[in-house]
């Protein structure tokens, strides 16, 4: 019987991490760098489309039922199928990819939010002689907010963990390590990228969180009572 | 188009033999098969009954949804180079273990929440009417949790059907294969018509389990349309789905 190479080393070696912190480093801010952007141009992305298929109701069966189909697309079969369009081993590719992703879930939550603004406090703002872009600014979207943030949560951190196959087009971020780990046989580069993976989500899990209670006082104010 | 027409190919000269589409396709299908079941049998067990008795439910729940945050690919080589794991039936067990932890925490979790959500007053009226504890665990809350536990069960299926493309990473052969050896060998067509086959796939089983979820709605909560769509996939908090791969 063929002997597997059985891997003797402990699941973290510090030397290891030690004499790699530069590689370990670039690989986590390429990490960041790949969720930022595609978190960032989903979220431009789809406020408007959004924003249209709540108000154009013709829209929303279209954009519900793509962005449902779409969404079910395993990410390795996205990642590979865009290739021949935007470049083979390219940060393109990998950056659409991502960005469809996060798309489909701030769409959702956009509008799920825009939905649940009951139609008595429009009734009320438009009484009190709002127009429809103030009645849209200052009365529907800041009532949709908690669940836009929601959205931008779940999209982050589902991201995090889909940038890790990216490594195989190229890119990765610390996908990259475990990839390399896997490779030699070797724990400590698959324990470095699952670690500082999940402490990555949940360290912007966070950050939102933080922002969203900056940001909305009186979201906290409601759940309080 | 030229191109398009090479993947076409490509698919109609790849079906047979032993690295075939076909084997292929059941490979992943029985694989994502096998851990659907495990993670049912041991996700809604433990989700009705958490959710019944009301204790712990809210630790589990947590816990297994922080286990999502984990990177299947992480978790999937980690278990591939333990020696006791390795290869065994071909990459067969890492990834029905790794798989099986994707699984788990959506099926956990909208069990016990559909069981929770079960009106107090109906769960009052069946002991009134002399049901047993295990009655109303059995005829009543899990029969009321049923839609939910299908949405659980539709999101965990269909994320494992698409997870199961990485096991070919650890040597199992299935279509993530093709896209696999595709990018090895930087044969772009080939890769191409393995994405789109792990696509067709993926969409298939969703829609079969969509077919299912509306099939096993109780007719009563089928009726009340409204409640059946606003509690769909992606409906709340719970089914939203953090993906994996």
């Amino acid at each position: 019987m063929a002997a597997v190479t059985a891997p003797t080393d402990p699941l973290l070696r510090w030397d290891w991490v030690s004499s790699h912190a530069g590689s370990i480093v670039s690989a986590l801010a390429q990490h960041v760098e790949l969720t930022l952007i595609a978190v960032a141009a989903g979220f431009v992305i789809a406020l408007p489309l959004a924003v249209a298929a709540w108000k154009i109701r013709a829209l929303r069966p279209p954009l519900v039922t793509i962005s449902g189909l779409l969404y079910v697309i395993p990410s390795v079969a996205l990642f590979v199928l865009v290739q021949p369009i935007t470049g083979f081993f390219s940060i393109t590719t990998a950056e659409i990819a991502l960005t469809s992703y996060t798309l489909l879930i701030l769409v959702r939550n956009i509008l799920a939010g825009l939905d649940a603004v009951p139609d008595e406090v429009r009734e009320a703002a438009r009484g009190m002689g709002y127009g429809p872009v103030a009645e849209f600014v200052r009365v529907d979207l800041p009532l949709a907010l908690p669940s836009i943030f929601a959205g931008l949560r779940v999209a982050t951190v589902t991201t995090v963990g889909l940038v890790n196959v990216t490594a195989f087009i190229g890119q990765g971020g610390l996908g990259q390590l475990i990839i390399q780990g896997f490779n030699e046989n070797f724990h400590s580069p698959i324990v470095v990228g699952l670690v500082l993976s999940v402490l990555l989500a949940g360290v912007a899990d966070g950050l939102i969180v933080l922002t969203e209670r900056v940001a909305l006082p009186w979201a906290r104010l409601r759940r309080a009572t | 188009m030229h191109f398009l027409s090479q993947v076409g190919h490509w698919l109609s000269a790849n079906w047979g033999g032993p690295d075939g589409i076909w084997v292929r396709s059941v490979n992943q299908l029985e694989l994502s098969a096998v851990v659907i079941v495990a993670a049912v049998v041991v996700g809604v067990g433990l989700g009705l009954v958490l959710g019944h008795s009301g204790r712990g439910g809210f630790v589990a729940v947590n816990a297994a949804n922080a286990a999502r945050a984990v990177p299947s690919l992480a978790l999937l080589t980690l278990l591939a180079i333990q020696p006791a794991i390795a290869l065994k039936g071909h990459g067969f067990l890492a990834s029905f273990l790794a798989l099986f932890a994707l699984a788990v925490p959506p099926i956990l979790t909208n069990a016990y929440v559909g069981v929770r959500d079960v009106d107090a007053d109906v769960r009052s009226a069946a002991r009134a009417v002399g049901m047993t504890a295990s009655q109303v665990l059995r005829r009543v809350e899990a029969p009321l949790a049923l839609p939910l536990v299908m949405a659980g069960v539709r999101t965990a299926a269909v994320e494992v059907v698409a997870t199961s493309t990485l096991a070919a990473y650890v040597s199992f052969n299935d279509l993530g294969s093709i896209i696999f050896a595709g990018l090895n060998t930087q044969n772009h067509v080939q890769t191409f018509a393995g994405g789109l086959l792990v696509a067709v796939l993926a969409l298939a089983t969703d829609l079969v389990l969509a077919a299912a979820q509306r099939a096993l709605t109780p007719a009563g909560l089928r009726r009340s349309g409204k409640v059946a769509r606003t509690r769909g996939v992606g409906a709340d908090a719970t089914t939203v789905r953090a993906r994996a791969a």
